[in-house]
């Protein structure tokens, strides 16, 4: 099998906007969950609201795109009742960190074996281009039309902390390096999470000055900086570019979790 | 046995293997019951971080074919409703027991009340069918609630039980069953689309695993489960189908009480203030005074008002400010009279004389 037997032929082609990363990231966790031999009559997906949760409906299995913000927890149900299942969450940085952000600490907390990919693009998409708790300092979007205001979220660091077992940040650029990390996140017993910044050319890019697909992904292979280097600039005291996009394996560790198949 | 420890026992008779839920008074001893039970009977009990994410998690175990079920009260109903909707329109069966207390908003988290009996019919947005029932005493705590989860696995939607505090934290002694009646969800045939209802209007149950590999939306779709958000006819079918395959299984899913049939005055009630209509009806066993007691509120059962076919008027006794009385009202052209009382107290038999004497007159 491939990553395109895990796709819905009949749901094709997808509604996502051209320059859109989300298919590309699709694809990686999709060959990833190719890689690990499951059962697709065993396999469930699920998603909450937003351009990114749209995935969970053009994969072939058993697929529950539910309410904005509650992807999680609708997870957290599926496995607790029936652990043999396989369980993948698509989510979004709306969806994940602003309205189902107390669903991802605890989430987290509970270390429950789910494997989370976030398609970070750093604005609403869906809804045309509004503000979100990952849009940068300053940046534009149709509600922060002055540069937005507030800090954003590290969604990496906030599931370290809140205790999933396996942590890693990929761009959309980095497209073995992401399938690679999918893979050890669906390995991994507990919760793993995989934050994937995404390009979103007609929402975040119009208003950005990063108009063309192609510009983003450069934007992604320049700033990119791994976390070993960053690490070490930072203990040494040197200088990190503001704009550095922190990318590599954040934890992996085996503290105990919740709804590991027997 | 407390009410809301017996409505445990039923939901575990019933099937129930999953129960998901937050700590909230008066609900919170069926919580609790389910932690100490859950475990020894197979199942699954989590403590989840809020409303919103219990039910959500009964609904993600309600797809793997697990019966499933939370309990809470107003604040975290309120929260539940977004996502009852979603159960209602991918017709999850789910169990929700509320235990009412005094609303709105934080109001009397220890007193009595029936203030969210319209809530649980109409709270969700969009047009809904859903199935309530309220329990008057222990024992019906544990066999409405067996109930509910028929109902819900039978028609696939949301079944409440919409107990009041009074009867929640109500001591008594009941008979537990050796074993109860039980409905289990019907499958879908292989080779059939998994929201393709047939005469009976209620789909067979996909169930995660088995290798149907649905997709399941809240967004409004196809037979196939697909979205079809734009598609008018697709959604005003769906939409008719999810509501009438409950408001259509009226009559046959009808559970009420009728006592003294030939009385002019008829008490209509459910829940905690029945008790005090009963009483009433006791203290004056040669007035035959007419009792319609509903077990089953929604789908609302108006020809039980028929029943009574030399009715001159309806009392409804309610600890709210009439919200069945006023559904009473649209299906009758004799006088209705709401007997509200608010603050957590039920009715005593003396008042009810007093509005019994005053309609009668």
């Amino acid at each position: 099998m491939s990553f395109e037997d895990w796709l819905r032929a009949d749901r094709l082609p997808h509604i996502w906007c051209s320059g859109c990363s989300n298919g590309t990231i699709l694809n990686c966790t999709m060959a990833a969950v190719d890689m690990m031999d499951w059962d697709p009559d065993r396999t469930v997906v699920v998603s909450g609201i937003g351009c990114s949760s749209r995935a969970a409906g053009y994969v072939e299995a058993d697929s529950l795109h539910t309410t904005h913000g509650r992807a999680l927890a609708f997870a957290t149900g599926v496995k607790l009742a029936e652990p043999s299942l396989n369980v993948v969450v698509f989510t979004g940085d709306g969806d994940l960190a602003a309205i189902g952000g107390n669903h991802f600490i605890h989430a987290c907390r509970r270390n429950i074996d789910l494997t989370v990919v976030c398609m970070n693009n750093l604005i609403y998409g869906m809804t045309g281009g509004q503000g979100s708790p990952t849009t940068p300092l300053g940046a534009l979007s149709t509600t922060t039309p002055y540069g937005a205001a507030e800090p954003a979220f590290d969604l990496a660091a906030l599931a370290v902390a809140a205790g999933a077992n396996y942590v890693a940040r990929w761009t959309s650029y980095h497209v073995r390096e992401l399938e690679k990390a999918v893979k050890a996140g669906l390995e991994t017993p507990g919760l793993s999470f995989i934050e994937v910044r995404a390009g979103c050319p007609t929402n975040y890019g119009r208003k950005n000055r990063i108009r063309e697909a192609t510009d983003q992904l450069e934007q992604f292979r320049t700033r990119s900086m791994l976390k070993v280097k960053y690490d070490r600039l930072v203990a040494e005291g040197k200088p990190v570019p503001h704009d550095a996009i922190v990318v590599g394996e954040f934890v992996r560790r085996s503290n105990p979790a919740m709804g590991v198949a027997p | 046995m407390q009410g809301n420890v017996a409505s445990a026992e039923g939901a575990l008779a019933a099937g129930c293997r999953f129960f998901g839920g937050y700590p909230i008074t008066p609900s919170t001893e069926v919580a609790e019951r389910m932690a100490s039970r859950m475990p020894k009977a197979g199942g699954v009990f989590v403590q989840m971080e809020d409303e919103i994410a219990s039910i959500a998690a009964v609904i993600g175990a309600s797809w793997t074919g697990k019966k499933a079920m939370t309990a809470t009260s107003g604040p975290g109903f309120s929260l539940m409703m977004e996502n009852l909707g979603f159960a209602v329109m991918t017709e999850t069966p789910l169990v929700v027991v509320n235990i009412q207390r005094g609303g709105p908003s934080t109001g009397q988290p220890t007193m009595s009340a029936q203030g969210d009996m319209l809530q649980c019919r109409y709270g969700s947005h969009g047009d809904i069918g859903i199935v309530a029932l309220a329990p008057n005493s222990v024992q019906e705590m544990h066999d409405l609630t067996v109930k509910a989860f028929n109902l819900a696995e039978r028609l696939r939607c949301p079944a409440f039980l919409m107990a009041d505090e009074h009867i929640g934290h109500m001591r008594e002694r009941i008979d537990l069953p050796d074993t109860v009646e039980v409905v289990d969800r019907t499958q879908l045939e292989p080779g059939t689309l998994p929201f393709a209802a047939g005469p009976g209007l209620v789909p067979g149950f996909p169930t995660f695993g088995k290798g149907h590999r649905v997709h399941v939306t809240g967004l409004t779709h196809d037979e196939r489960g697909y979205p079809a958000t734009t598609d008018p006819e697709v959604h005003a079918a769906l939409v008719e189908r999810l509501v009438r395959k409950v408001e259509g299984a009226r009559r046959e899913i009808a559970d009420y009480v009728v006592t003294n049939p030939d009385a002019e005055v008829v008490f209509v009630c459910y829940g905690a203030p029945s008790r005090a209509v009963a009483q009433l009806v006791a203290d004056k066993p040669d007035e035959g005074i007419g009792v319609l007691r509903l077990r089953l509120v929604w789908p609302f059962p108006e020809h039980a008002l028929a029943e009574f076919s030399n009715a001159t008027a309806f009392i409804v006794p309610e600890q709210n400010l009439g919200q069945i009385a006023s559904e009473v009202e649209r299906h009758t052209d004799l006088p209705v009279v709401p007997v509200p009382k608010l603050g957590g107290e039920l009715h005593t038999p003396a008042e009810l004389a007093r509005v019994y004497e005053g309609v009668r007159r």
